[in-house]
């Protein structure tokens, strides 16, 4: 557990995408067999509950709403159309990939 | 009454507030949704922030003080995010083996939610700043803000549209990939949850994880190549405009 939570900050100190570098060191420190099982069990329970992390910032989008209601509609029609077609597109590719590795 | 009126003013003022309204509002609304057999309208998330503005907004408590206390659990986001690196080594063997498909599709995916999003957002007449900070709408909110920045967008705005992303990603992701005929075996899995990763960031992610492990662990690949696709390239691709 300590290990983990020492892996952790150090993650999170570094600059920028700092989570994601902290992702692959995890990655890397999971080739030790010792961290394994705790950070199963760490994970595990963090990644359950991954929907109610995004909850502060959700309501952050409300003290935004001026902004958002100046331009309305429009851009909430720009957001979806364009949300759908990335869904789309990158299924579709990966999809297409990965059906000729298999063939 | 006015010991009541005391004790309102003085719990709502203090960070416990902010903890305990989000955590019994997910409860409820995480509840709810099991019942409802986890319909994608019935999202936690979507009705979590609905409840709690609505609830911020009747007692008069601002975000500030909602936040003092709620970001003992947005902080944790950073950690969720270094734990997805658990099910994608569990998964190494295939990632090393589709590592270039996975890489071409995140690059594909992500460059044209953005463009799309810009190109749309500019024939609908949407201000020049507005239009900016819709590219990096499809990268998870912190990084978001970093990256339209940096392109001369406005972060909160950027921030704002990360999230309705996360959102209409995790309400029609599903409904939309199966009517364009991804399976549900495993390698549909995996590009449900990549596609959602790729377009709709954490919340696509998290909507993901509760549908399947695979396409959580998809998921969070994709989401974590979004962010170093995007901070690395939007802004190259803005400097060379």
């Amino acid at each position: 557990m300590q290990s983990l939570g020492e892996l952790l900050s150090r993650g999170l100190a570094l600059p920028f995408p700092g989570p994601v570098i902290g992702m692959l060191l995890l990655l890397l420190a999971l080739r030790w067999p010792l961290v394994r099982v705790p950070v199963a069990v760490c994970a595990g329970f963090l990644l359950s509950h991954l929907s109610l992390l995004f909850v502060p910032v959700g309501v952050g989008v409300m003290t935004h709403l001026g902004l958002l209601s100046q331009y309305g509609v429009r851009m909430l029609v720009v957001i979806v159309l364009s949300t759908w077609l990335g869904l789309a597109v990158t299924a579709w590719v990966l999809r297409t990939l990965l059906g000729r590795t298999h063939a | 009454m006015p010991k009541f009126v005391e004790l309102w003013v003085y719990l709502s003022a203090t960070p416990l507030f902010g903890l305990t309204a989000t955590l019994v509002v997910y409860v409820l609304a995480q509840a709810a949704y099991t019942r409802l057999q986890q319909a994608a309208w019935a999202n936690p998330v979507l009705w979590s922030v609905i409840t709690l503005a609505s609830l911020l907004t009747l007692t008069g408590v601002d975000y500030p003080t909602y936040f003092s206390g709620a970001q003992f659990i947005h902080f944790l986001l950073g950690p969720a995010v270094v734990a997805l690196g658990w099910p994608l080594w569990q998964r190494r063997d295939e990632l090393r083996q589709h590592w270039h498909a996975l890489l071409l599709a995140a690059l594909v995916g992500g460059a044209v939610a953005g463009g799309s999003a810009m190109a749309l957002g500019w024939v609908m007449g949407l201000p020049h700043e507005v239009v900016v900070s819709l590219a990096p709408k499809s990268v998870t909110a912190p990084v978001a803000m970093g990256i339209a920045d940096k392109i001369g967008g406005i972060p909160a705005l950027a921030a704002v549209f990360a999230v309705i992303t996360g959102m209409v990603g995790a309400l029609s992701g599903k409904f939309l990939l199966g009517l364009l005929g991804v399976g549900t075996d495993r390698t549909g899995w995996m590009v449900h949850g990549f596609a959602l990763g790729t377009a709709a960031h954490g919340i696509g992610a998290a909507r993901a994880l509760q549908v399947d492990a695979d396409a959580g662990a998809y998921a969070g690949l994709a989401l974590g190549l979004q962010v170093i696709l995007a901070s690395l390239l939007i802004p190259l691709v803005f400097r060379l405009i």
